[in-house]
């Protein structure tokens, strides 16, 4: 039997926005010391009242805007209603039936060159929508000073800084059909929240989180009767090797005419397995309903206009632009563009260059080998360097030949090494040859006579 | 000690008394009734005292220059105290820093909070002297103040009833003088019956009149913040102090605050007042509906244009209150989970734990659509009959008059064991809160030696015409000046 895999992607986005999603409270939580960013609103306590925060709210929209989705003019916010203890009011304040956004989309990169843009594989997005961040469980140990006692000296406590802190929550229909595409679509969206300038999305510190829905089909059109959510997994390459995982289990299972079960699994990063967390024996009942507390958001069309113009050109655009108007190489553009601040740092040193004769082909090759510090270097000093190291000295050809047989008979050792498969020794030799001509010559020029004599 | 705002703030400014001795009085007051009535929770002695000193010490530095008029803040931010050592109590819904806050229910027994709400810093901040905090029904639910787990209040009028609830301490305090005024939180009439049975006046403003911030909450859509009073114009003069938006209650509108004293005596005179059919049924007690009827006669006599209204979906409000309300609840008690404030949950009383079932019944999925969605539709109705009567377009009436309650205070113990009965006594009242529109009590006589009182209800943000209209009713008999006999 041939199966299809069917994946859907739930993504946690935590915006950076100064302060919380309803109180004042820093937003800024990672290394702090615990409940220091707390207040009665995001404690839960009795009496204390949301009020939501508009910067995360026209984050949100920012990045349902950027995923090409609908935006609702008239929205809400809802209560889920759920017991956990790091959720202290009992409920989250979340997004149900009405979302900020809805019915986006989102084109992977073309990676087969013989297709077209348009050929590229479209992501559908179901939804984007806002809500708040819960509090931070952590199970330790107290130790001998510590007032905490407990009859094992294990302890749970509660850390509320991350409590109410701005989450926006991204769902795709269960567009993917690889695990490679699930990782493109990962890193498309990590750059798209960057390029906003809305959320870092460090995997690592917990601001950017997803959930994989896996499950296998006969066929692609029909969705199977069950799925498998994975969580914990803070890596794009180990969302690769969870959803590999997985697969490989659904299809054990499968074979031997087992339906597998319809559960949350955690990715066991150590072992490279997932393990079973939770059988949803039915759907969880949320027993959603509005949020009393907050009135309807209701946007005109000029503030959504207004949004859509703050969105700066985003990746994806950008790179088929640098294509198309500096000629460069797609690998060179990719790497360019994959951060915001390269990219217009690029665009700036290659204005200045046009002034200087320096192609944008030059500046883009020595921004990526030489590993410029775009943050060190100014674009006008860059420019000045380059123009340094490309006046050459014109030497003659059997000049350089001369001397690179010189060299090769004295470096005996060093030619043997190449020759036996250390080809790094290469640049030793190059350098030996610029050293003993004296003259600043083209190193490319020594390296290609080198390596065509060495062979 | 029968004293209202205004008489004292005239006695303490032309220095007849002072605060301290007012105060004094009240702690007086209530440590010799207290025991009986059961009006307070916790008495705030030594605190109320430093106040009072602290209000005399302005009053003497600032002498006669205090305004005399309802809105000092109109004369710089130094007068703009205008309940400088006025001693008020509250209800323990709200919460107060470092002074136990209970909401009635032993789940937050020796919870002590960390900060003021909203109205307590605007009161306090107005000058006022907080004497201590009010019984109430736990949570706020109930009508009777029996649901307390602290002990039911009694009404001073006869020890043997009910004050009405779940507000019961506050309008004790107020009728027997332990306090000259007290906040209360009114969700389907828990200002507005209690009241009634008190003979004193209790304002529901307009949603979102009054910042909800640091009330405990009970239904958070139907919450509405206000107070009882022995008059109206004192129960303005408190809706100028705690009213105005909020930046820590998304769902207060920014308004004016209007000054209420200007209209306060404009009298009735061609005013519109609209007379509801459906409030007039079988199960009110023809004693009220006369009474009642002869207020609206009165009010005839000194102008007003009496014309009988139809509010047609007014059967269902006490169906969509308890879809609603206890919808709200449910997800609001959740907080209470045990693992903080101290107490398990097995602490919730029988009322509490009714609720959060009926609540979590309505929200459940399958449910949903059937109950709480339709109840949300039938509330989308009951709106739309007020926008009606009160329409100006469509020869609309300025305000509504009806009963505040199909009944006399009843027995205590008489209805702790029917709960549907209980539920029932909120069918005048229930309305207003699913429309978010202003009702104001005020006493309109006695019945068997019991206070009754009539309900004025309108448009959104139209208390002035209701304090208007409260007050040509106050002219008429001065009612509030029978005070229980302790």
């Amino acid at each position: 039997m041939k199966y299809t895999p069917i994946i859907g992607l739930e993504t946690h986005i935590e915006l950076k926005t100064n302060s919380k999603m309803f109180c004042g409270c820093s937003a800024y939580y990672f290394g702090e010391k615990p409940n220091t960013h707390t207040c009665p609103v995001c404690l839960g306590l009795p009496g204390a009242l949301p009020v939501p925060n508009k910067t995360a709210i026209e984050w949100c929209i920012k990045i349902a805007l950027a995923l090409n989705c609908q935006i609702s003019k008239t929205s809400k916010f809802d209560r889920k209603n759920y017991f956990y203890p790091d959720l202290p009011k009992g409920y989250q304040v979340s997004q149900y039936d009405m979302p900020f956004g809805i019915n986006g989309s989102l084109k992977l990169k073309v990676k087969n060159e013989k297709l077209k843009v348009e050929d590229a594989k479209t992501i559908r997005i179901r939804r984007v929508h806002m809500e708040e961040d819960t509090g931070k469980l952590i199970h330790d140990f107290a130790n001998s000073n510590s007032q905490i006692s407990s009859s094992n000296n294990k302890v749970s406590l509660i850390d509320f800084n991350r409590s109410g802190v701005p989450l926006v929550e991204i769902v795709t229909e269960p567009d993917f059909h690889t695990s490679s595409d699930v990782k493109e679509y990962l890193q498309m969206l990590q750059q798209t929240v960057r390029y906003l300038d809305v959320s870092n999305a460090d995997m690592e510190k917990g601001e950017m989180r997803l959930e994989p829905n896996i499950s296998l089909s006969t066929d692609v059109n029909i969705l199977p009767n069950y799925k498998v959510e994975v969580k914990n997994i803070n890596s794009f390459r180990f969302v690769e090797r969870a959803i590999e995982y997985e697969l490989k289990r659904h299809k054990e299972l499968l074979e031997k005419r087992e339906t597998p079960a319809q559960e949350t699994r955690g990715w066991d990063e150590s072992k490279g397995i997932t393990v079973s967390q939770r059988i949803k024996e039915e759907a969880n009942d949320y027993r959603y309903f509005p949020e009393p507390d907050i009135p309807p958001i209701i946007f005109t069309d000029e503030q959504i206009e207004g949004l859509r113009n703050q969105i700066p050109e985003l990746p994806n655009v950008k790179a088929q632009r640098f294509v198309a108007e500096y000629d460069i190489t797609e690998y060179d553009t990719e790497i360019l563009t994959r951060e915001k601040q390269s990219a217009d740092y690029f665009e700036e040193a290659v204005k200045i260059g046009k002034e200087h004769n320096v192609s944008a082909k030059q500046i883009a090759n020595v921004i990526i080998n030489k590993k410029v510090d775009i943050n060190v270097t100014l674009p006008a000093k860059l420019i000045e360097d380059i123009k340094k190291l490309s006046t050459v000295e014109e030497v003659d050809e059997s000049e350089i030949l001369l001397v690179i047989q010189q060299v090769l008979s004295e470096q005996e050792k060093a030619v043997n090494d190449y020759k036996s498969g250390r080809e790094s020794v290469i640049m030793f030799l190059v350098g030996q040859v610029m050293r003993k001509l004296g003259k600043k010559v083209d190193a490319e020029l020594v390296h290609e006579k080198l390596l065509s004599i060495l062979k | 000690m029968n004293l209202t705002i205004t008489q004292a703030k005239d006695k303490l400014q032309k220095k007849e008394m002072s605060s301290v001795e007012l105060t004094k009085a009240c702690l007086e007051r209530i440590e010799k009734h207290n025991p009986m009535l059961n009006a307070f929770l916790t008495v705030t002695k030594e605190e109320a005292l430093r106040q009072a000193d602290a209000a005399d010490k302005i009053y003497a530095q600032q002498g006669r220059t205090l305004s005399k008029s309802l809105l000092a803040s109109k004369q710089g931010p130094t007068l703009n105290k205008p309940l400088l050592g006025i001693p008020i109590a509250l209800k323990d819904l709200f919460v107060t820093k470092d002074i136990r806050t209970t909401a009635g229910s032993k789940v937050l027994e020796d919870y002590i909070p960390q900060y003021d709400g909203t109205v307590v810093k605007k009161l306090k901040d107005a000058g006022a002297v907080i004497v201590g905090k009010t019984n109430l029904d736990a949570w706020a639910h109930g009508s009777s103040g029996e649901n307390s787990d602290f002990g039911a209040t009694k009404n001073p009028y006869n020890i043997e009833f009910v004050p009405g609830g779940s507000s019961s301490g506050s309008p004790v305090a107020v009728a027997s003088g332990m306090a000259l005024a007290a906040t209360g939180t009114d969700t389907g009439g828990s200002i507005r019956l209690p009241a009634s049975f008190c003979n004193v006046v209790g304002l529901k403003p307009t949603y979102g009149r009054v910042s909800r911030y640091g009330v405990i909450a009970m239904a958070s859509s139907l919450d509405s913040i206000g107070h009882f009073t022995k008059t109206v114009q004192d129960s303005a003069l408190m809706l100028s102090v705690t009213e105005g938006k909020d930046a820590k209650d998304a769902t207060t509108p920014a308004r004016d605050v209007p000054d209420y004293s200007e209209s306060l005596n404009k009298g009735v005179k061609g005013l519109k007042i609209g007379v509801p059919k459906e409030y007039f049924i079988d199960g009110l007690d023809p004693r009220i509906k006369d009474l009642t009827m002869k207020t609206i006669k009165n009010l005839e006599t000194q102008g007003a244009e009496v014309t009988e209204v139809s509010l047609p979906h007014t059967e269902y409000a006490i169906a969509v209150y308890y879809i609603i309300q206890t919808a709200e609840v449910s997800s609001n008690l959740a907080r209470y989970d045990g693992i903080r404030y101290g107490n398990p949950r097995s602490t919730f009383g029988d009322e509490a734990k009714r609720r959060i079932m009926l609540g979590t019944y309505v929200l459940s999925a399958g449910y949903y659509d059937a109950f709480y969605k339709k109840g949300m539709q039938v509330r989308t109705l009951i709106v739309d009959d007020f926008k009606k009567a009160f329409d100006p377009s469509a020869d609309g009436v300025d305000v509504l008059i009806t009963p505040a309650s199909p009944t006399l205070p009843w027995k205590l113990g008489e209805k702790v064991n029917d709960p549907l009965k209980m539920y029932l006594s909120d069918i005048f009242t229930v309305h207003a809160n699913l429309a978010g529109i202003p009702g104001l009590v005020v006493p309109a006589g006695f019945i068997n030696d019991l206070p009754v009182g009539v309900q004025i209800l309108g448009p959104h943000f139209s208390e002035e015409i209701l304090f208007q209209v409260g007050q040509a009713i106050e002219n008429m008999e001065s009612v509030w000046k029978t005070t229980p006999k302790l």
